[in-house]
């Protein structure tokens, strides 16, 4: 058996010489040798000979580090009882209280999170569901037009939302639904809607943005004003490769607008929705915070109050912070496998993973 | 050779022109009103007499605008946080992808997962917002008192751009780069005068990113900037406006225009640096989506 071992040990100094037809010693082994018995003065070694290098590379982990990692740290205080004097590390431990208080406390907090934890789903699967065919569907039209000129007026004029910040987009939102007064009226698209018998009087002039029934429709469609352009750009050029050989062959078999759709263009970009469409799921619970944040107000939380503003109510603005952590931890936790298990579903359909 | 249009074909293209040109005019018409709005006078506005076009044409909104000082400080602010931000953001993202992208480094697996993991996992808003506040803390140790340093320094990174970075510098050809150091280039040169011009769109791309995240950022600026003269546009909007939402604040209101045209006016005056650049930077935009092919 340490026989066969040193044979083997031994076989791996030795290379076979093709020309000479013999056995010799293999130089590079010792090298390897040396690495493996030094591993760690070999890695200081290589550093200092390449050391601008890693220079280049230092910012840039500080930054990390400093702002993204150190943040993780301070979650700890989710397992900690929250002292707003002291460094996370002196806190008293409390083990899984705060996690109890929410999951299987029976006062408000814990109702509030489990109606924040349902909205952030409901939320962003009505977005999934309403938002992501009409990027394609977008993209299937700016194939149609033929001009580029013109096409690359509408592309400017629907990415155009997307570039507005947060803070416009909701006010515009907010001042558009707004209520009525006694010395002003409601919002126009709140009038335009009330013209068109789709809600009535009393509700436009009260506001919409103050009904939580509303609250996810505002929410899905301005979104959708705001993405869908921009989110066609990835279809479109899936679209715009296909060979233009195709079509014609499929219009030799007569194939009319629909059948060439069918068996043409959407074989093309299918690979492009499906990773899209897992690329979304993944990112499912990330749900923009800022822009609810923005829009809801104490009338709407019932439909509004996501797991971030949830956590803002009661970490920032009240003195919760352990108990708002424990809350984003969960919800943290929970996007992440989602996002790792969308990667590794898309790894494994198409090659192509997007980490 | 020429064929004739089928029926369904035809159908289509009128299907596909009509929804167009509706959707693109509702992505314009909110932008149009804002303008006609920040325009129009009180009765026109209080009363949604404004629909495209301003009516009873005052500029008085935007000159009681213009006249107060707290609006150049915010707009001066932004700038500030728009130009140092960005450029802050592209020296570290720009070496570290550098670093990155090639394949002699070591651990090049650990600093990748190190970046993309930021990208899985974030700690969330209260973390941040101590771990913030510890930064401002050791911040005014050291004797910077501005918040606004810290808004530059400690925000606005974003691992996808680096991962941008680092995909356009591995598709440099070997052989230029070797070129550059058998002359004699250090590492620092390569860079600058290798790697930089030949990836200048994506880098276009990535500053646009950056600039784009910094004009438009709101939530951490709000949170972190104390100073009231130390705020940018996005919070000095977001504040006139619930001003004004409260009817308190506007009773007795005696003015030409209406207290919504102020707030048209911001939204025209911040948009408006955005429209013009827009129509420059627009054929980078499809580049920087393309993230697809995102390799490790």
């Amino acid at each position: 058996m340490s026989d066969s071992r040193a044979i083997a040990k031994a076989a791996d100094y030795l290379v076979y010489d093709k020309e000479k037809k013999v056995y010799r010693q293999d130089p590079e082994q010792a090298v390897r040798d040396d690495v493996e018995k030094h591993y760690w003065l070999h890695v200081l070694r290589t550093i200092a000979k390449d050391w601008r290098l890693y220079v280049m590379l230092v910012p840039m982990i500080l930054v990390f580090l400093f702002w993204r990692y150190f943040p993780m740290y301070e979650l700890l205080g989710c397992f900690k009882v929250s002292d707003q004097t002291l460094p996370v590390a002196d806190q008293l431990f409390s083990g899984f209280y705060n996690f109890k208080i929410l999951l299987m406390g029976s006062d408000t907090m814990s109702l509030e999170f489990f109606r924040a934890l349902r909205n952030t789903f409901v939320l962003s699967f009505y977005g999934l569901i309403f938002g992501f065919p009409i990027p394609i569907i977008l993209a299937l039209f700016f194939n149609e037009i033929k001009s580029n000129v013109l096409r690359s007026v509408y592309q400017v004029l629907t990415y155009l939302p997307k570039f507005m910040s947060t803070v416009i987009i909701t006010s515009l939102v907010i001042m558009l639904v707004k209520q009525g007064a006694q010395t002003s009226s409601m919002g126009i698209i709140s009038q335009a809607l009330e013209k068109l018998g789709l809600i009535s009087y009393d509700v436009g002039n009260a506001g919409l943005l103050n009904q939580p029934q509303f609250f996810r429709a505002i929410f899905i469609i301005s979104g959708i004003w705001e993405d869908a352009g921009y989110g066609s750009i990835v279809f479109f050029a899936a679209i715009i490769s296909i060979s233009p050989t195709s079509y014609e062959a499929a219009q030799i078999d007569g194939a009319g607008k629909m059948a060439q759709m069918r068996y043409v263009v959407l074989p093309s970009i299918l690979s492009t929705i499906v990773i899209m469409l897992i690329t979304k799921i993944g990112s499912l619970l990330s749900i923009g915070y800022e822009k609810v944040l923005l829009l809801y107000n104490s009338n709407t939380f019932i439909t509004a109050d996501v797991v971030s503003t949830f956590a803002n109510r009661y970490g920032l603005e009240g003195a919760s912070k352990g108990i708002a952590s424990a809350a984003e931890m969960m919800s943290n936790v929970i996007a992440m496998l989602l996002v790792i298990g969308a990667n590794t579903i898309a790894r494994k359909a198409s090659d192509t993973s997007l980490y | 050779m020429k064929r004739k249009l089928e029926i369904s074909e035809l159908v289509f293209k009128i299907i596909s022109y009509t929804l167009l040109t509706v959707f693109a005019l509702m992505c314009l018409y909110p932008f149009v009103y804002a303008v006609s709005a920040s325009l129009s006078g009180i009765n026109a506005v209080e009363y949604n007499q404004v629909v495209l076009l301003p009516k009873d044409i005052q500029v008085e909104a935007f000159k009681r605008m213009f006249s107060d000082n707290m609006f150049w400080n915010a707009y001066s602010n932004t700038l500030f946080l728009t130009i140092f931000g960005t450029i802050w953001c592209l020296i570290y993202s720009i070496l570290g992808a550098y670093a990155l992208s090639k394949k002699r480094l070591l651990f090049r697996k650990f600093f990748n997962f190190f970046l993309v993991f930021t990208m899985w996992f974030s700690a969330g808003i209260v973390p941040q917002y101590l771990n913030y506040l510890q930064t401002k803390a050791v911040f005014n140790k050291v004797g910077i008192w501005d918040d606004k340093w810290l808004v530059v320094i400690a925000m606005g990174m974003a691992a996808m751009n680096i991962i941008l970075l680092r995909n356009a510098f591995e598709e440099v050809p070997q052989e230029i780069e070797e070129a550059a150091i058998v002359d004699g280039a250090t590492e620092f040169q390569v860079l600058r005068t290798v790697y930089i011009p030949m990836s200048k769109s994506t880098i276009a791309t990535v500053t646009l990113f950056f600039a784009i995240s910094r004009w438009n950022g709101y939530f951490w600026a709000r949170q972190m900037i104390s100073n009231g003269y130390e705020k940018p546009l996005q919070v000095f909007i977001r504040e006139l406006l619930e001003q004004y939402q409260d009817p308190e604040f506007t009773a007795g209101w005696n003015e030409v225009y209406s207290p919504d045209s102020i707030i048209y006016a911001l939204i025209v005056c911040s948009i408006i640096p955005i429209l013009i650049i827009y129509p420059f930077i627009q054929k980078y935009f499809a580049k920087g989506t393309n993230v697809g092919g995102v390799k490790e």
